[in-house]
Order: C-alpha cells, then structure tokens, then sequence
C-alpha cells in the first residue's frame, strides 16, 4: 500500500470500527479517536502514553445507578460490542496486549470490560525500523517487527507499507479493501532485510530470561534495601507501562450515581494499606519489590511469561532515571548476589 | 460473557448489634430476586464484595452458613466510608451483593476428622458459619470431635452472644470462650487466646486446626500449634488482605503469586511457608 493510502485506510476503518491511531500534539504523542480526515503521525519513535488506555481507560465506568425511596436501579454498562481498530500499535505494545488478555481472561471469571472490547479489536500494527536507545523488545521475547497480538502489521519500505496478515480476522479485513496491491517479491525482501537491521538496532540487551529463576528465593535480599532508594513513588512507570494494570474501584455521583475504575498503583502507599491501619507494605521496599517480583518472577510463574515487553517508557520518563534494566540484568547476572555476599 | 462486576441487589431485613462497642453489627440480608440467592451458593469461609450504594463496596467475610435457609449474613465491623454506610443504613435499605468468591474453608478434608476451631476477636464471622456449618443436624455426623477456642478483649467484645448461648448447651461441642483480662462476673475462661490453647492442648490426632485472628494472635498460636503436633498441610488460615475486585483482577491482594482472594483466602500453613512473607 502506498503511504499516501493511509487517508483511505482510514475513511475505510472507520465505516465498521472506532478508530484509535496516534496523533502528534506538540512533542508528544497519543493514541486517540480519529475520523477520516484526522491528521494522524505514523512517524513516531513510540507514543508517549501506552495504547492500553484504549481498552482499559484510566477511567471507566463499570455500571451506573439510581437510588430510589424503594430501592436501587443498576444499568448496565452500555453495550461494548463496538468494533475497534488500533491503527499503528507497536510491536511491543501489541504484545502486551496480548499479555493482558492472558491475565484478564485467566481464573473462573473474566474482566468483563477488557476481554469483551478485546475480542472487539483488530490490531493494525506498525513495525519499527528505528528502535531507540531505551528499547530492550528482543530481551523480552518480542522484536522490532514482531507479531504477537497483531491482526495486521505495516512494515514501512521507504514510499510503501508493505501489509503482512496475522490471523484470521486481519485477513477478514484485507478482504475488504480490495484496492490494496499485491507485494512484490522485492518488497518482501527488503522487509526482511529492515526487520534483520532493527532487531540488531536494538542495542540494549539484557538477561531477561533468566530472571525470573533467579528471583525465587531473593524475596529477602538486601537488594530490595538498595534499589528503592532513590525512588519518588509517582508512579509514573506504573502508569506509561503498557502491561501495568492494577484498580482501584469507587462509587461518584455526578447526575447519576455511577461505579467507576482508575488506573491505580502499587507505588503508592495506600494501594495495601488495610481498614485497620496494617499495610503489608509499608515502605518503598516493598512497593519497589512487588514491581519487579510481580512483572519478572510472579506473573511468569501464572502465565509463562515476563511482564513486561521491553517498551523503555518507564526508562525515559523516570524523574530519577531508575532504570529497570540495571535491576533485571544485576539480578540476572548474580551481580546482588556478590554485592551482598 | 458474564460481568463478575455487577452487584445483586439485597435488602436488609435485619440488623443486630453484636459489640458493646456498637461498631460491630450483623446484616442479615434478603435478594430481592430469589433467583440470586440460587445463584449464591457459597462455601464457610467464602467471602463476597458488599455494595453502599452512594459510597462503594468492600469484601466481607460470610458470617451465615450454608444451612441458613432464604438468607445470607455478613458481620461488619466500622472502620472506613464503606462499612460507616452500612452502619448507617436501616432495615430495609437495599445494598448489593457480588459473590461468593474465595476458595473458603476445606470441608471435604475435614470429614471424618477432629476440628478445632481457633479465632480471635472480629475475625471470627467465618468461624461462626463454619461452626453452625458443623453443628447442623444434616453435616454433624461427617465430622468428629468439634473444639472452638474464641476469645475477645472483654465480655462484650464476644460477637454471636445468642450462638455461644445455643453453643454451651450442646454436648457435641467443646466450646472454649476467653478473654483478655479478668472482670466481675465473668464464668469463662480469662487469657490470651495462645495461652488457652496451650492449656487445652486438644489432640491433633487425627484433627484439623483452622485458624483467623489478627496478625498478633496468629505470629503466637502458630508455635503453639507446632507444639502440639498439628502439621502444616493440616493447619488452615483464613487471611485478610485490601481488595477491590475479589476476582484475582484489580492487583492488591496478592502474595507472592498467589492472590488472596481467589487462592485464598484460606491457606494452609504449608502453603504459607512457602510463600514471601508479606501478609
């Protein structure tokens, strides 16, 4: 497809989807609703704010309600059977998709509003040639030009987007744009050629395989003492990782009563602190450990894989450059372990 | 797909005082829909996430047993918005009902052995249900002897007055209530609740010890427990922990891997053991 085409990708989705692409404002860049005619950036590093907002808002409202003399009514949450499409999602942040469906749908019951708009969501994916210095994908199991969670993935060939079908669904939808133009064989190769160049582009590599046995049996190592140091509590990594998931759940009124979830953290002091003044974790220790436990040694251990897709978000926005690989490849490579005898 | 999220309404059809204190009341609660109350079909030990429509939900701890009939109960100690709403409210107001969640108490492991029953303080609603549980004409035959170990700061501290009335009369019971301190009038037994167990030393032949009390009383029994012989896979808590979603979704209750609230909340002590220690 040629890149001029994108308008018309565009006009096309939006008959059947809500659109969500990345939109340029100012510096900074974001995934938001478009309609034809939006002016949409498919030149960007990553954007700033993880696409997970689209499908787990920092707010939502999972019913809203009335209360009578007699009673209470609950509606519903409105229907989610809207089709979406993610137009321009990067390989890291469709594979965490991925990774949150597993957990959304894990266990007896479903999150109802994640797994339902998921299976609502075509992903058009957009693979990248320039990897940057804080991307660490290939050391999580993903790649520059990597597939999971992807329906659709364009591949950017200098004048043309060269579209590679995923699954089933994407190739639902290639039928429907019949102007498309076949690939020429050169196309794919210079595709392959570029995907080669950007996973080896990807300079920052660290153990992150092994991580997650070497953290059994560290919960108690005086490492914990150390790293947490320097360490804010905003969140802020919590909040731009595209994985990073965890709820909190309350009841406002505006004209109706409605119960509504935020995006909460578990850098936060009061995200354990229990009704009777005890919190399990009461310092930045053990917040700052539950992080790296929860995406490098818990969550593998339910669900077969890292946490985390190697995005570099909360690398490059940290007030105080904490920086997450030191910690996994200082784990991984025994370096906590020789510090601390 | 079904919404784990949306509440049933229930009214309250009766409220009881249980502490002196008057910051402890039981709800005893009818679906408006008795279709739901079908649905509900929960487990001792279980727990379910209580609507104040107008202030929020919280997980509380099912206090009725399975052998109540037509309603369910939950007793609420005050302590944040939520439960003060619930405290607030009169018979009649209808909340909301989301559950039952967690794995609750292993009653099939229990059949056909000694219990012993051990809990401290608010913490005994889930003790309470387990126990009517047990005593209840159609289950008393399934198990052997029944030992309850509960005490309270004070006599007026003890919740459930009118069981521990129904309680002392039964002679398929051995019913051990203490508390803390010694005042006037006082029958029962005075003294820490791992002291008292101590002294009662009940046989871990052959038993089951189940367990729920604050973080305090649990770091003393356990020792004591060790003591007498029970082992870890035979030692059962039940854990308190903040949650939101009570379905393994919204990320705060874990330990280690596991979640309290859908692993959970009742762990053996084994399990514990195995597991960080950040509870």
């Amino acid at each position: 497809m040629e890149k001029k085409r994108i308008p018309k990708l565009i006009k096309e989705l939006t008959k059947e989807h809500e659109v969500f692409a990345p939109v340029k404002k100012e510096s900074l860049v974001f995934f938001e609703k478009v309609s034809p005619g939006s002016e949409i950036s498919l030149d960007f590093q990553n954007t700033t704010k993880s696409p997970k907002e689209v499908l787990f808002p920092q707010t939502e409202i999972l019913f809203t309600y009335d209360i009578k003399k007699n009673g209470v009514e609950i509606e519903k949450a409105p229907e989610l059977r809207k089709k979406i499409a993610l137009l321009g999602i990067r390989p890291c942040d469709a594979k965490a998709l991925s990774l949150l469906d597993k957990f959304f749908s894990s266990g007896d019951h479903k999150d109802f509003y994640f797994s339902e708009k998921r299976r609502n969501t075509t992903t058009i994916g957009l693979a990248c040639n320039r990897p940057i210095s804080t991307c660490f994908c290939t050391s999580m199991g993903g790649a520059p030009f990597g597939k999971e969670g992807m329906d659709l993935l364009l591949q950017d060939i200098n004048d043309k987007y060269l579209i590679e079908t995923v699954t089933e669904k994407g190739d639902k939808l290639v039928e429907k744009l019949p102007w498309l133009e076949d690939a020429e064989k050169a196309d794919i190769e210079k595709a392959r050629d570029l995907a080669r160049d950007a996973e080896r582009a990807v300079t920052s590599e660290i153990s992150g395989m092994s991580v997650t046995k070497k953290l059994d049996g560290m919960f108690d190592n005086p490492l914990w003492d150390q790293i947490y140091k320097k360490c804010l509590g905003c969140g802020v990594c919590t909040y731009l990782c595209p994985t990073c998931c965890c709820f909190d759940v309350l009841d406002e009124a505006t004209t109706k009563w409605k119960r509504i979830r935020i995006w909460d953290s578990c850098q936060f002091s009061c995200f354990t602190l229990q009704g009777s003044g005890y919190n399990p974790r009461p310092s930045g220790k053990e917040r700052m450990r539950q992080r790296i436990m929860h995406k490098f040694n818990y969550f593998p251990k339910n669900h077969g894989e890292n946490f985390c897709v190697g995005c570099g978000r909360c690398v490059q926005e940290c007030p105080v450059n904490f920086d997450i690989r030191e910690v996994v490849e200082g784990i991984s490579t025994d370096i906590w372990r020789k510090k601390n005898g | 797909m079904d919404n784990p999220y949306i509440p049933s309404p229930a009214a309250i059809r009766k409220i009881t005082v249980e502490n002196e204190e008057k910051d402890i009341k039981t709800f005893e609660l009818v679906f408006n829909d008795p279709e739901d109350l079908k649905d509900f079909r929960y487990k001792c030990g279980q727990f379910a996430e209580i609507s104040a429509f107008g202030a929020g939900e919280c997980p509380i701890g099912i206090a009725s047993s399975p052998t109540d009939e037509g309603y369910i109960q939950f007793t609420v100690k005050k302590v944040g918005v939520v439960t003060t709403a619930l405290h607030n409210s009169e018979e009649g107001t209808v909340i909301g009902v989301r559950g039952p969640f967690g794995n609750g108490f292993p009653l099939k492991a229990m059949e056909g052995r000694n219990v012993v029953i051990i809990g401290g303080g608010f913490a005994f609603t889930t003790l309470r249900s387990l126990t009517n549980f047990i005593l209840h004409k159609t289950n008393r035959d399934r198990f052997r002897e029944l030992t309850v170990i509960y005490g309270a700061r004070n006599p007026g501290e003890l919740l459930y007055k009118y069981d521990l009335q129904t309680w002392k009369q039964r002679d398929d019971i051995s019913l051990n209530v203490t508390i803390d301190q010694a005042v006037p009038n006082w029958t029962g037994l005075v003294g820490f609740v791992p002291a008292v167990l101590k002294e009662l030393a009940p046989s871990s032949d052959n038993a089951i010890a189940i367990i729920c009390g604050p973080p305090i009383m649990i770091r003393f029994i356990m020792p004591v427990i060790s003591e007498l012989g029970f082992s870890p896979e035979d030692t059962f808590l039940s854990l308190e922990m903040r949650m939101k979603c009570g379905i393994g979704k919204c990320g705060r209750c874990n330990i280690g891997n596991k979640f309290v609230c859908k692993d959970g909340p009742v762990f053996t002590y084994k399990e514990l053991q195995m597991m960080p220690k950040e509870h």
